[in-house]
C-alpha cells in the first residue's frame, strides 16, 4: 500500500467558528493504481490531499504515505512524492529550464544530474520548443505540462495531482489523461482529485466518492456502477408527477423511484427509477403511464454512471452543482 | 549543510529574478534621488545658523545622507513582499514546500536576496550622494553602515514575508505596511534630527530602533566608531532580526495559501 489512512480528519477555525473540511476519512492506495477521490466542490478533496502532502497536518488520525509515518517522517514522505497543486506552480519570468533544474536541486540532485533529467522530462512533455522561454509567454495546457513535469523531476512513486484539468479545453484535457497514463504505465502510482464524473470513470483504476468531509463509497468505477444494481430510467413528465411515482413505484421490477423537482421553465418532472432490466421495463413502464393517460415528455435508459452512484449515496446529482 | 545549500538555492534563484527585472533597483533608487536632489537643498542653510542647528553639529549633508541611506534600506526591504503574493497565488510556494527543502531557507534564501539587493542600492547611493550633496567619504565608517544595513534590511525582508503569508492579498499588504512604516520612518529622525523634537516625541523615539540605526549611520559616516548608537542600534535590529525570522520562518512552514 502506497497510502493507508485511518480516521483522517481535517478542522480548521475561521472567525471562532470550527468548520470540519473533513471528517474520518479511510482510505487505501494501491502500488502503480490512478486512484480518484471525487466530489463536489468543497467536499474535501483538496484538503485530503494538503494532508497526504504534508501541507497541513491533519487534526487527528493517522497515515502512512510511501512507507512512512505522516506525522512524525513527512521529510521521508515529502522525498517519496510528488505533488502538482491547483494553481500550477509556475509563475513570471523564471522558464521552464530554470524551475526543473531548480525543482530536481531542491530535492538534492547534483546540478549536472537535474539539468539531465530536465532534458529527459522536457523532451516527455514535449516541452522541447519552449524551455527557455519565460513561462509567463505560455497557454494553458503548455502550462499544465509544465507544472506535472515538475512535479515528477525526482521520479516520485506516488504523484498527487490535484484537479489537474480543470480550466483546460478538451483537446488539452484528453492530453492530460494520455499523460497520466503513460506516467501509470511507468509505474507511478497517481492519486488526483477531480469534480468530473467522465475524468474519475475514465481515468481511474479505483476511486472514492467524498461528500461533506466522508468518503461516502470506494471501488472500482466499475464494481461502483455495478453496486447501483440494474439500469437507470429517467422519464419526464409534465404533469401528475406524483401518480406517476406511486403507480410506477408499484411494479415489483422497480427497485426504487425518486421524483426530481419540476423544471421552472418547462414544468418536466424527471422521475428516476432503477430497473432489473431497462429493455424490458420500457414498454410495461409507458402502458402504465398510458392506461392513466400520463403522457411521458422525455424518456432515458442508460447504465447506471458515476452520477446515479452519487445521487444513491448522497441524494444529489454531482451534475446539478456544476 | 543542507540548511546552508538550500538557503544557497532559494537564494540564488531569487537573485536571478531580481536581476532579471533591474527596473527595480533604479526605481528604488530613484526616490531617494529625489530627496536628495529637490529637498536636501533645503538643510544646508542650517550650517549657517550662528552656533548650529541642533543635530546638525556634523554638518547639513553628512547628517542627511546617512539618513537617507537607512530611509532606503527601510521602503526597499518592507515592500518586497508583494513579490511573493503572486508567487504564492501561483502556487510557486506550495510547490517548494512540498519538497523536502529545509523551511527556514525558503524564508532565509529569499531575505538574503532583498539584502543583497538593498546593499547595492546603498552603495550606489553613497557613490551619487557624495558628488550631489560635497561629501567627502569616510570608508571604515560607511562599511560598518552596511553592517547596521545588512541587519535592518534582513528584520524588515523577513518581516514583509511573514506578513505576505499572512495576508496573502496586495490590497490588504500595502495599507499594513504603509500604518507601519510611516510612523517609523518619521520617528527615527530620518528628515529632521530628533534633536529638534520635543522631550514627549525624543521619549517616543527612543523605542524606535530605526532611531538608532539613523543615528549610528550618522555617527558612522563622520567617523565617530565609538558613539553609543553604533552597538545600540546592532543589538536593537539585531535581536529584532532574529524573532521576525523565526517568526516569519514558522508561517513560511505552514503557509496555507
Amino acid at each position: 500500500m502506497l497510502i493507508e489512512t485511518k480516521g483522517l480528519k481535517k478542522t480548521f477555525k475561521s472567525r471562532g467558528k470550527e468548520v470540519e473540511a473533513v471528517r474520518g476519512v479511510d482510505l487505501a492506495v494501491k502500488e502503480g493504481e490512478v486512484f480518484g477521490l471525487l466530489g463536489p466542490n468543497g467536499a474535501g478533496k483538496t484538503t485530503t490531499m494538503r494532508m497526504l502532502s504534508t501541507l497541513i497536518e491533519p487534526t487527528e488520525g493517522h497515515a502512512v504515505v510511501c512507507g512512512h509515518d505522516l506525522a512524525k517522517e513527512s521529510a521521508n514522505v515529502r522525498r517519496d512524492i510528488g505533488y502538482v497543486g491547483q494553481e500550477g506552480g509556475t509563475w513570471g519570468e523564471v522558464t521552464a529550464r530554470e524551475e526543473l533544474v531548480m525543482q530536481g536541486r531542491l530535492y538534492g540532485m547534483s546540478k549536472r544530474r537535474a539539468q539531465q533529467r530536465a532534458l529527459e522530462v522536457l523532451a516527455a512533455f514535449q516541452l522541447e520548443d519552449y524551455a527557455d522561454r519565460t513561462v509567463k509567454t505560455y497557454s494553458g495546457g503548455q502550462k499544465r505540462r509544465l507544472d506535472i513535469a515538475l512535479g515528477i523531476m525526482h521520479e516520485p512513486k506516488l504523484l498527487f495531482l490535484d484537479e489537474p484539468t480543470t480550466g483546460l479545453d478538451p483537446q488539452s484535457r484528453a492530453h492530460m489523461w494520455d499523460e497520466v497514463r503513460a506516467l501509470r504505465d511507468r509505474g507511478t502510482a497517481i492519486f488526483i482529485t477531480t469534480h468530473y464524473l467522465d475524468e474519475a470513470d475514465a481515468l481511474c483504476d479505483r476511486l472514492a466518492i467524498i461528500d461533506h468531509g466522508e468518503i461516502v463509497a470506494e471501488g472500482t468505477p466499475l464494481d461502483l456502477k455495478k453496486a447501483v444494481a440494474g439500469d437507470v430510467v429517467a422519464i419526464g413528465v409534465a404533469a401528475q408527477s406524483a401518480e406517476a411515482v406511486e403507480l410506477l413505484g408499484a411494479k415489483d421490477f422497480v427497485r426504487e423511484i425518486e421524483s426530481g423537482e419540476p423544471d421552472p421553465a418547462t414544468g418536466v418532472a424527471l422521475l428516476r427509477m432503477y430497473v432489473d432490466d431497462g429493455a424490458a421495463a420500457l414498454p410495461e413502464l409507458l402502458r402504465a403511464l398510458d392506461a392513466q393517460d400520463i403522457s411521458p415528455a422525455s424518456i432515458e435508459l442508460h447504465r447506471p454512471s458515476l452520477d446515479d452512484v452519487f445521487l444513491k449515496q448522497t441524494g444529489r446529482s454531482l451534475r446539478e452543482e456544476h | 549543510m543542507k540548511a546552508l545549500h538550500d538557503t544557497w538555492l532559494v537564494y540564488s534563484r531569487a537573485m536571478k529574478l531580481n536581476i532579471k527585472q533591474p527596473v527595480w533597483l533604479v526605481v528604488m533608487i530613484i526616490q531617494p534621488l529625489y530627496f536628495l536632489i529637490f529637498f536636501a537643498p533645503l538643510l544646508n542653510s542650517f550650517d549657517d545658523v550662528p552656533g548650529g542647528m541642533p543635530g546638525f553639529q556634523n554638518g547639513a549633508m553628512e547628517t542627511f545622507v546617512p539618513g537617507l541611506i537607512i530611509m532606503m534600506a527601510l521602503f526597499g526591504s518592507t515592500f518586497v513582499g508583494f513579490g511573493l503574493i503572486a508567487e504564492l497565488r501561483a502556487g510557486v510556494i506550495e510547490r517548494m514546500r512540498v519538497t523536502p527543502v529545509s523551511r527556514a531557507a525558503l524564508l532565509i534564501g529569499r531575505t538574503l536576496a532583498t539584502v543583497t539587493t538593498t546593499l547595492v542600492q546603498a552603495l550606489i547611493l553613497v557613490l551619487l550622494a557624495a558628488p550631489i550633496g560635497g561629501l567627502s567619504i569616510y570608508w571604515p565608517g560607511v562599511f560598518l553602515m552596511f553592517g547596521i544595513i545588512i541587519l535592518t534590511s534582513f528584520m524588515l525582508g523577513a518581516l514583509s514575508y511573514g506578513v505576505a503569508i499572512v495576508l496573502k492579498s496586495e490590497d490588504t499588504l500595502a495599507p499594513v505596511l504603509n500604518t507601519f512604516v510611516q510612523p517609523i520612518m518619521l520617528l527615527s529622525g530620518i528628515m529632521l534630527p530628533m534633536a529638534l523634537a520635543p522631550q514627549w516625541l525624543q521619549n517616543v523615539a527612543d523605542f524606535n530602533p530605526f532611531y538608532y540605526a539613523v543615528e549610528a549611520a550618522r555617527s558612522l559616516f563622520s567617523g565617530e566608531m565609538g558613539a553609543d548608537a553604533i552597538w545600540q542600534a546592532a543589538a536593537y535590529i539585531g535581536a529584532l532580526a532574529i524573532v521576525l525570522v523565526w517568526w516569519a520562518t514558522r508561517k513560511f512552514a505552514r503557509a496555507v495559501a
